[in-house]
């Protein structure tokens, strides 16, 4: 039995630590021109749906109206969007921290491991929508219970890939490593993290597209304010348009995060690139 | 003929057993084994794979406990972990490190200070093949170049017995022969004492003041032989009359063995 790839396929996300290339503005370009013109064509196609049609604003609106929609909002809209991302931030860094603390610890104690590990993966068995309901009953309407079910949500990729990626150690090098003398905590620190870290970046990947789904169900469940709740309000008022617009900066607030943390990653591991492109070369 | 020099190693009636799985009898690893290493000298054991040769290097290393018999370094039953050098058969250069802060590992752990480990590791690139590439990731080296930089490594923990497991093993042919050779240079600066565990015959003899051959399940030694051959060594030797002779002397028992267990392996 394979728990951490079955919980991949729970979670829709790859565990494996995953290969990534070097800049090259021209081949970025190469690439990035499929999706772009696909993206534009199926904007036209909308648009040109909703003009032959003639559906209602408020059930298709076309690309247009909700252009103007992200236009005439953009003050509630940015407001709302770093309220958002104010507890994505917090949840996600808070599901770092603890992930990894967690993921130190059951390497570091096969019996800590053996009696927290199938606790994680029931826990992520419970909805996420479940758990919010929860989680707002328990700490109210502010900004807390947010951080917590972002965090609670988060939590699981890192934890487990960084308990993946610590247990990846060859042992051939940790026993290199006592015969030159290091103790546990060099270890550590000089082969267990290091090796760890692609899938660390891996597990922070998945987390990151949790973080803004669980963000949003928190927010439905009760508040006062952010995109989550900015969307249960224009959708009462069958303002469909806005509906749409919010949507739009939740997806680019989730593709900025997945960015940053594929950027960081090219900061942090300029080894894993080269190993990275030195496959691509054999291939 | 070395009873002037002090003994560095002597393994006296080591045994090692481990349990292959819990249900199952204890698998006898090593049994009986003794051998010497005296100061400066060259030795290696052969033998088939799985005869147990790194499993007694571990033993050696400190990595993994004897069940009997006394090993003593420099006269003293002492712990052995940390104070003899151990190559693994792989050349464990990490890949997040550049080369040259892989060679340094061994003295950062003691304590040397970043910059003079580095000035130390400097030194040593020349003669390791290694200049001009201790900047680079350990991906972007040869197979040769690993190797001399695993070796490096070891050499610059500075213990004074080494244990090398079948440092050319994954190396093609040529590289492995010119490896030797180099090897030998390098030995031959500053004598360090070495235990060297390879399946290759000729190798071990060319490299060798004494070989040892190892014959597995359990894993013993069967052979032990003097190696009559003047240094300084070039590759020519190898095909000299008197080096084959040696070699054939060492390969008798392994072939032997070799056929013995075919004939219990077929049906």
């Amino acid at each position: 039995m394979n728990v951490p790839s079955r919980t991949a396929l729970l979670l829709g996300g790859r565990l494996e630590p995953r290969a990534i290339e070097s800049f090259d503005p021209r081949r970025a370009l190469r690439r990035l021109a499929p999706p772009l013109i696909f993206g534009v064509v199926l904007l036209g196609a909308w648009q040109a749906y909703v003009a032959l049609s003639g559906d209602r604003e408020s059930i298709l609106p076309s690309p247009l109206e909700v252009a103007r929609a992200l236009v005439r909002d953009r003050g509630v809209l940015a407001s709302s969007a770093g309220t958002t991302l104010g507890e994505i931030l917090l949840g996600y860094g808070a599901a770092i921290v603890l992930g990894v603390t967690f993921a130190v610890a059951m390497s570091g104690s096969p019996l800590v491991k053996r009696a927290i590990y199938p606790w994680l993966v029931i826990s992520q068995l419970i909805p996420i929508p479940a758990i919010a309901v929860i989680v707002v009953v328990w700490t109210g309407f502010d900004i807390l219970p947010k951080v917590i079910v972002v965090a609670l949500v988060s939590f699981f990729p890192i934890a487990v890939n960084t308990v993946d990626g610590l247990r990846a150690t060859d042992p051939e090098l940790l026993d290199l490593l006592r015969t030159l003398g290091a103790g546990r905590w060099e270890r550590l620190r000089m082969a267990q993290a290091p090796s760890a870290l692609p899938y660390l970046f891996s597990g922070l990947r998945v987390a990151a597209a949790l973080a803004v789904i669980g963000v949003v169900f928190a927010e439905w469940v009760g508040s006062t304010s952010g995109l989550g709740n900015l969307i249960l309000t224009y959708s009462n008022q069958t303002a469909t348009p806005d509906v749409f617009a919010t949507v739009a900066v939740l997806a680019v607030i989730g593709v900025a995060l997945f960015s940053a943390v594929g950027l960081l990653e090219r900061i942090a591991l300029p080894w894993y690139r080269v190993a990275a492109e030195d496959e691509q070369r054999v291939r | 003929m070395n009873s002037a020099r002090p003994r560095r190693l002597e393994v006296c009636g080591l045994s090692a057993t481990y349990a292959a799985d819990s249900r199952h009898a204890e698998v006898v690893a090593l049994r009986d084994i003794s051998l010497e290493l005296f100061a400066g000298e060259f030795v290696s054991l052969v033998g088939p794979s799985g005869c147990g040769k790194t499993t007694l290097l571990k033993v050696l290393a400190g990595l993994v406990p004897a069940s009997t018999g006394e090993v003593r370094l420099d006269g003293a039953q002492t712990a052995l972990l940390g104070r003899v050098g151990y190559m693994p058969q792989n050349d464990q250069l990490m890949p997040w490190r550049t080369t040259l802060d892989n060679l340094t590992l061994g003295l950062e752990l003691s304590g040397t200070r970043r910059e003079a480990a580095r000035a130390r590791a400097r030194r040593e690139l020349e003669l390791f093949g290694l200049a001009g590439f201790e900047r680079h990731w350990p991906r972007a080296l040869s197979g040769g170049m690993r190797q001399r930089a695993a070796l490096l490594r070891t050499f610059l923990a500075g213990r004074d017995v080494l244990l090398l497991d079948e440092p050319f093993g994954a190396l093609d042919a040529l590289t492995r022969e010119a490896m030797r050779e180099w090897l030998l240079s390098v030995w031959e600066a500053d004598r360090k004492t070495i235990l060297l565990v390879t399946h290759d015959v000729e190798e071990a003899l060319f490299l060798s003041d004494r070989v040892h051959v190892m014959s597995g399940r359990p894993g013993r030694i069967t052979t032990t032989l003097e190696v009559p051959l003047a240094r300084p060594r070039a590759l020519a030797l190898t095909g000299e009359p008197e080096f084959a002779a040696l070699k054939e002397q060492l390969l008798a028992p392994l072939r032997e063995e070799a056929r013995q267990r075919l004939m219990v392996a077929a049906p």
